[in-house]
């Protein structure tokens, strides 16, 4: 059974009902047991919960000292485009904005990627915007054998592919696949998305599928949070992580909790996401799927990125540039404000006064075997 | 006599405890926790550090004058990226000396049999010391010992559960087959599960979530090296048969004469 076929089952409203007709008593016993299920999950989304962070806290912060340790992955982005033909409402390379809209060269792609290596950075995510024609398969296949070596791993946050173009970039190097759904609610979907190549629901969906598929070691998923009611939302995020973790046991699954932040098209969200919001969203999944890489970006505040390391969060980036040429020249083609804009060293010495282990390198590119 | 020292392949260490240097909060504690441990053998992740790089933070907290620094492959999902791994320490400099994981599933870390083994014969013909992590299989142990591996490490529960002996029965079996030392290996979350390992039969314990995720790592590492020194200590002095059936005080058959 496909995600999508899993998803059909569900009926949006009666979720969201659901959860948000939770009482206190729910949430207690789900806090008794051992094993949550996928419906306990959802009484830990519900409003009923908030009233419990502090217990689901106390708990999430055990499970995670246990299962990864008092570490922290870093990771950095490259953007290495902000060309896209699509018109995501919430984006900042939506392509009716009027950005300055770059592709870097192979020259300058290297002497970016020799920035953030000197930063310290060890795993990279490559990240374009949506553009075939100005940025191909072919031309992100060059880009990840330019990187590959500079670098311990490789993901990729680029437009969705089919199985084979995965493998082609795979063979390149790349090893991880960030892809967000952005919103598991159809209805919403197609709003957002009014035009471009990203319409289509289920290709989105099903691209995890096929880049676990493909081989690649880990896969990322997310909503953006601020699309649709946060908490039916996250249910399905959390469905989405177990259903990936059971059907390609050999994947490490990580998921994100992206905020909308302020873009370029001044995008106004369904519905702000307070710290507690997101904070009992990363609980939540933290309780049901113990063994889940979370991860939370230079989106977030300094302060906030703080307050949520003991809580379950596994990877975070640092010194973060979201415009491509960013590193070596700022401007103002980025896809998100950064709002922890301290740098890797800051950062790392940050994670270290407060007893965690900021973990550059878990990975090495020469452990893959080259085809 | 129990000895108190553990020989793997001819060498001899004096410490029948081995730790890992995964989940500490940092590099100091880390090695501070492996100096209060007593241990020998450290073993550290492939995937975790630059064997190329001389100014590496872990390695450079290893002194190998006073460990074997033993290399492992966690994260290799097949042989041949095992296999991969193992070579590439050994060309950096690392004895040869390597403890093999194949850890396909990324969440329990369960060993993978077949491919283990598969590595293993590889890594074996080409001169390695293979110390397998396995699952607590009798029959995979005694296949890994006929093709050279220096020792077995069964699993005494999933890695980093700290669930402690719970393959008690397999176990029992296995330490009563080898004929190389048994390491039980994942599972042990607290220096009773280390005492009872050892008390059983094994030959050592590996420890690393246990120590690593303590509230004082470096006083959790000196618990563990104090419960297995007692029960080295107790090997030593003997231990009492354990009987499933209680003895008869008056002999049932004493009447009878030669």
């Amino acid at each position: 059974m496909t995600f999508t076929q899993i998803l059909k089952e569900y009926d949006w409203n009666e979720v969201k009902n659901f959860i948000h007709s939770r009482t206190a008593e729910d949430v207690a016993a789900v806090l008794n047991k051992d094993i949550i299920t996928e419906t306990d999950f959802a009484v830990l989304l519900s409003p009923a919960a908030e009233k419990f962070l502090e217990p689901m806290a106390k708990e999430a912060s055990r499970i995670t000292l246990q299962r990864f340790g008092k570490t922290i992955k870093i990771y950095g982005p490259i953007y290495t485009s902000n060309e896209c033909t699509n018109s995501c409402v919430y984006c900042g390379f939506n392509r009716h904005n009027e950005i300055p809209r770059v592709t870097l060269t192979d020259e300058e792609v290297v002497a970016e990627a020799k920035t953030i290596a000197d930063m310290g950075i060890q795993h990279l995510l490559l990240v374009t915007g949506e553009s075939p024609k100005v940025v191909s398969v072919s031309d992100l296949a060059r880009t990840c054998d330019l990187l590959r070596d500079m670098f311990s791993s490789l993901s990729i946050e680029v437009f969705p592919m089919s199985t084979e173009e995965y493998s082609i970039l795979r063979n390149s190097g790349a090893d991880g696949l960030t892809i967000y759904q952005e919103t598991y609610n159809r209805e919403t979907y197609a709003k957002v998305h009014p035009a471009g190549r990203k319409r289509d629901f289920e290709w989105r969906l099903e691209t995890p599928d096929r880049g676990a598929e493909a081989g690649y070691r880990t896969v990322g998923i997310g909503a953006l949070m601020g699309l649709e009611d946060f908490r039916t939302e996250e249910f399905f995020v959390g469905l989405h992580a177990r259903y990936l973790m059971k059907h390609y046991w050999k994947t490490h699954v990580t998921v994100s909790f992206p905020r909308i932040r302020f873009a370029a098209g001044n995008f106004t969200p369904y519905e702000l996401i307070k710290d507690k919001n997101l904070v009992q969203s990363m609980l939540a999944l933290r309780l049901f799927l113990h063994d889940a890489g979370l991860v939370i970006s230079t989106r977030e505040p300094a302060e906030m990125r703080e307050h949520l390391l003991p809580l379950g969060v596994t990877q975070m980036s640092a010194g973060s540039k979201t415009e491509p040429g960013g590193y070596n020249k700022e401007h103002d083609g980025k896809q998100f404000k950064v709002e922890d804009d301290r740098s890797v060293a800051e950062f790392c010495a940050m994670l270290r006064s407060k007893g965690y282990d900021p973990v550059m390198k878990d990975w090495d590119k020469n452990f893959l075997v080259r085809s | 006599m129990f000895s108190k020292n553990l020989i793997i392949d001819g060498r001899t260490f004096r410490s029948r405890l081995m730790v890992g240097t995964g989940k500490f909060a940092g590099s100091d504690v880390m090695a501070a926790a492996a100096e209060a441990s007593g241990a020998e053998i450290v073993t550290v992740a492939l995937r975790r550090v630059d064997v190329n790089n001389p100014q590496d933070d872990i390695l450079n907290h290893i002194d190998t004058s006073k460990y074997l620094l033993l290399p492992n492959t966690s994260g290799a999902r097949d042989a041949e990226e095992a296999v991969r791994l193992a070579r590439i320490a050994r060309a950096a400099g690392c004895e040869p000396w390597i403890k093999l994981e194949v850890t396909p599933d990324p969440y329990y870390l369960l060993p993978d049999p077949i491919e283990t083994f598969k590595a293993a014969e590889i890594l074996v013909k080409e001169g390695f010391k293979v110390l397998p992590y396995i699952n607590a299989d009798p029959v995979l142990c005694k296949r890994l010992e006929e093709i050279g591996t220096v020792t077995v490490m069964p699993l005494g529960a999933p890695i980093g559960s700290n669930k402690g002996i719970k393959t008690v029965d397999n176990l029992r079996i296995i330490i009563e087959q080898a004929h190389v030392p048994v390491v039980v290996d994942a599972g042990i979350g607290a220096p009773s599960h280390a005492a009872l390992a050892i008390e059983m039969g094994a030959d050592a314990v590996l420890v690393n979530t246990a120590i690593a995720t303590a509230g004082d790592p470096v006083k959790m590492a000196l618990a563990f090296k104090l419960a297995v020194d007692a029960a080295v200590t107790a090997r030593d002095a003997g231990m009492p048969s354990q009987k499933e059936k209680a003895e008869a005080s008056s002999p049932l058959t004493g009447f009878l004469r030669d």
